[in-house]
């Protein structure tokens, strides 16, 4: 396979890089080197590709490199992030007309997926509670409009046709008086597949639109195109003003760089991406999903997120230290559960509690909620209190309740965990060092 | 700086793996022109298509080649032109964005140097040609350059030239083995590539030379690709063996194969369902399939054509491995190339795996589906006859 290993090289050569403080025009240069591989074997454009690693070179050449970061992996993440920030937010919303029907254009080159998509589209809707009406638009390929009512049958969608003889454009306007007829709020036209160098066929595109002015027009792109596909979205874009791209077919293995391509020059969001065969295999598009695959990285990426977990273990280690020392307040330990929650799951970042191991902690059974009750209380609380809860008395434990939501029991439960907390985390870590098996502890902050 | 780094990084490669070999197949960084759609206007005015009325319920649906077709009647004028000038009119497109960019940037340069290798490794890389074959072609291109002591920049034409074919060229016969008669072609690929489209052109151009060609509707699965088939067998005049929609397609070949037999049919061209490489299920339905040819067909010579889209860029080459895995692969159809499209990942089809392209799409009538000739190709490609 032509990406194995990438991931692999790429580490091997950001491990080179140990320079600290700030990132220098060398690490830069030598991650981008990378990077630059990594997006064109994932057929992004050529061109793009450049303008986006000028771009990320410039923002990322002096960037601080974190504390156990690697400057190649802190490069990384910089891609990573304007990555994803290229590619848009998420956005599967389209644009309906207030006055009915919402009149959607699904245009693009042969075979990428415009009728499918279109019956997926409909269901989509159809479940939205929108009354669809599919147009048969494409009166040249053989079967078309066969296919398009195959599928509108399955969804139990109407299809409007009038045969293979009468031009689309009419055949988009009749479609739409048949809507207005029958109460269809969307009518989505189905078109014939054409290469955007065919000067006939887009021209007829450009004659439906004057014609029934659609809301949205929908450009299908097929996820494995390759450098092509920035001819293709400009000159589909230039000549039909596209509002937003679909992209098919990604239930392949394709790293899928065409919607950079696509996204770069257009500026179009992606609305929806097509998962699969089945018709109701339509997914919204979700960014950074689609960063991490283009850059093939997965490793690299959970690498720099445990390079990250290991960057707040120092952090650990100096609240494991004021522990020890019956330091621990609220608020370190108010510190520590935003840092979890940044870092995700639970049994993830637990892992990064010293003195913790994962198999002491396989017995804690713990849900958000309760994190998210210990951190209101713990903000209800005075800067004073939290770091003298001693001070804390019934008034002030009455006042926290309100402030949080809780009942005074919880917090009186907050209290009673966090003193045993503290003597307990004390155990923990001598324990650490006396035995190591370690028996089965209870984690007082979360236990049942 | 991409060369730098593309080389760096190929010495890496290379040291760390050698089963990565040096592979320059270049091939056809073609991109070809469209041509004139007088067919499209032609069907509006009142074909009969028989896209239909009636709709049978069937599982589910992806979405097909969709080439607009043409009709015999305007064909054979163009085909008079022959061969050369057909294909180099279709390249037309491809010379303006390659060869007379690589012009462009020779003439730009006098000497040759590592800014014009890098223009040129662009070049190649933006026809998906893929990072490592473009590689493995600029470093042919300069090891040959430097041991031929070429320093002018408008000699290294020749050499790229030379390149590009040597890499096309894979000693293989690019024409369809079909000797002896009966044949049996099996028609496989990704969707929307335009297999069922491809399988008509070919049809008309065998049943042209004098065969006597059957189509076998094996795409049982897509809503109306038998339809689409029949029209096609309609239009060139040939028979069609199908099932119905969702019946299975090993069923289906088993019957074309007697039908084949008994009518001594000379061709049998089997469709297959779209389906993407990664779905194990449906590949290993292709292997059924396959099995059953070997088994109801072994006397027929038997051509296994992978259908790609110029469009796709380098998961071509995985969709090439993992077919060719499944079945065998004999040979490639390059459909889609009359758009703006290089189909340059060929070239990386043909030095990895040694499949050789046989047939090549290049326009939307019925005889734009051309045999594939390396030299000519390249010929074309470069404006030289």
């Amino acid at each position: 396979m032509v990406f194995e290993g990438l991931a692999e090289k790429l580490q091997g050569a950001l491990q080179k890089l140990k320079s600290k403080g700030k990132l220098t025009d060398k690490d830069v240069k030598d991650a981008m080197r990378e990077v630059k591989l990594a997006l064109l074997e994932a057929d992004v454009n050529f061109k793009v590709v450049k303008d986006f690693i000028d771009k990320v070179k410039d923002r990322a050449v002096g960037h601080e490199v974190m504390e156990s970061l690697t400057p190649g992996q802190q490069v990384i993440k910089i891609v990573h992030e304007e990555l994803t920030a290229l590619m848009g937010t998420t956005q599967s919303k389209l644009n309906f007309s207030p006055k009915a029907p919402t009149v959607i254009m699904l245009v693009g080159l042969q075979g990428a997926g415009k009728t499918t998509t279109g019956g997926k589209l409909g269901g989509y809707l159809k479940k939205m509670g929108k009354r669809p009406l599919l147009i048969a638009g494409d009166i040249y390929r053989p079967a078309a409009i066969k296919q398009l009512q195959v599928v509108g049958a399955q969804l139990d969608i109407p299809v409007f046709s009038m045969g293979d003889k009468v031009s689309p454009v009419h055949i988009a306007k009749a479609g739409i008086e048949h809507a207005n007829k029958h109460g269809n709020d969307v009518v989505i036209i189905d078109t014939a597949g054409r290469l955007h160098i065919d000067e006939n066929l887009m021209e007829e595109l450009e004659n439906i639109k004057k014609e029934v002015v659609p809301h949205e027009i929908l450009l299908v792109v097929d996820a494995m195109t390759g450098q092509d596909a920035v001819n293709v979205a400009e000159t589909f874009n230039h000549r039909l003003g596209i509002d937003g791209v679909i992209l098919t077919k990604l239930d392949g293995d394709t790293r899928g760089g065409a919607a950079l391509s696509v996204r770069a020059v257009a500026q179009k969001p992606i609305k929806f991406v097509g998962m699969g065969e089945k018709l109701s295999e339509l997914e919204p598009f979700y960014p950074d999903r689609m960063a991490s695959r283009i850059l093939g990285m997965g490793d690299v990426l959970s690498l720099i997120e445990k390079a990250q977990a290991s960057f707040d273990e120092k952090k650990a280690r100096e609240l494991e230290k004021k522990i020890r020392t019956q330091e621990f307040t609220f608020e370190d330990f108010l510190e520590q559960l935003q840092q979890m929650k940044k870092m995700g799951p639970l049994s993830q970042l637990l892992e990064m509690i010293p003195g913790a191991n994962t198999k002491q902690l396989k017995n804690l059974e713990m849900n958000d909620k309760e994190l998210i009750h210990i951190e209101a209380m713990i903000r209800s609380m005075t800067i004073e209190e939290r770091r003298n809860p001693s001070i804390i008395n019934g008034s002030r434990r009455k006042r926290i309740a309100q402030g949080s939501g809780m009942t005074v029991q919880k917090v009186n439960n907050l209290l009673k965990q966090f003193e045993q907390t503290k003597k307990m985390m004390k155990q923990f870590a001598d324990m650490e060092k006396s035995m190591k098996k370690g028996g089965k502890m209870k984690f007082p902050f979360f236990g049942k | 700086m991409l060369k730098k780094w593309i080389s760096k990084l190929k010495k890496e490669q290379n040291e760390e793996k050698e089963d990565r070999k040096e592979i320059v197949q270049q091939e056809g960084m073609d991109e070809f022109t469209a041509e004139s759609h007088e067919g499209c206007e032609k069907v509006w005015e009142g074909e009969e298509m028989l896209c239909g009325e009636e709709i049978d319920g069937e599982k589910e649906i992806e979405e097909i080649p969709v080439e607009k077709e043409l009709w015999p009647e305007e064909e054979p004028v163009r085909e008079k032109t022959g061969f050369f000038a057909k294909l180099k009119e279709g390249l037309t497109k491809t010379r303006q964005g390659i060869t007379a960019k690589v012009d462009q940037v020779l003439k730009a340069y006098k000497k040759v140097d590592e800014e014009l290798f890098e223009e040129i490794e662009e070049i190649l890389i933006t026809a998906d040609v893929g990072v490592s074959t473009t590689m493995a072609i600029i470093d042919k291109l300069r090891s040959q350059a430097k041991e031929r002591k070429i320093s002018e920049a408008r000699d290294l034409r020749s050499l790229l030239k030379e390149i590009l074919w040597e890499t096309l060229d894979l000693n293989k016969s690019h024409a369809l083995h079909m000797d002896p008669l009966p044949a049996i072609i099996l028609v496989v690929g990704v969707n929307g590539v335009g297999k069922t489209t491809s399988i008509g052109k070919l049809a008309h151009k065998l049943k042209s030379e004098g065969k006597k060609v059957l189509l076998a509707a094996g795409d049982t699965f897509r809503a109306a690709a038998i339809d689409q088939l029949e029209i096609w067998g309609n239009r060139v005049g040939v028979d069609v063996i199908k099932h119905q929609e969702g019946s299975d397609p090993a069923a289906v070949i088993y019957d074309a194969i007697q039908a084949a037999k008994a009518r001594k049919i000379d061709v049998l061209i089997c469709d297959t369902a779209g389906r993407l490489h990664n779905k194990t299920n449906l590949m290993n339905e292709l292997g059924k399939v396959r099995k059953i040819v070997e088994r109801e067909y072994g006397e027929a010579s038997k051509e296994i054509l992978l259908v790609l889209d110029a469009t796709t860029g380098q998961n071509a080459i995985q969709q090439a491995k993992i077919f060719n895995d499944a079945v065998d692969v004999s040979g490639i159809v390059l459909t889609k190339l009359d758009g703006t499209a290089k189909g340059g990942v060929i070239l990386g089809i043909s030095s990895e795996l040694n499949i050789p392209v046989k047939l090549i799409g290049v326009g939307e009538g019925m005889n734009d589906l051309q045999e594939f000739k390396p030299k000519e190709f390249v010929n074309a490609l470069f404006g030289e006859e």
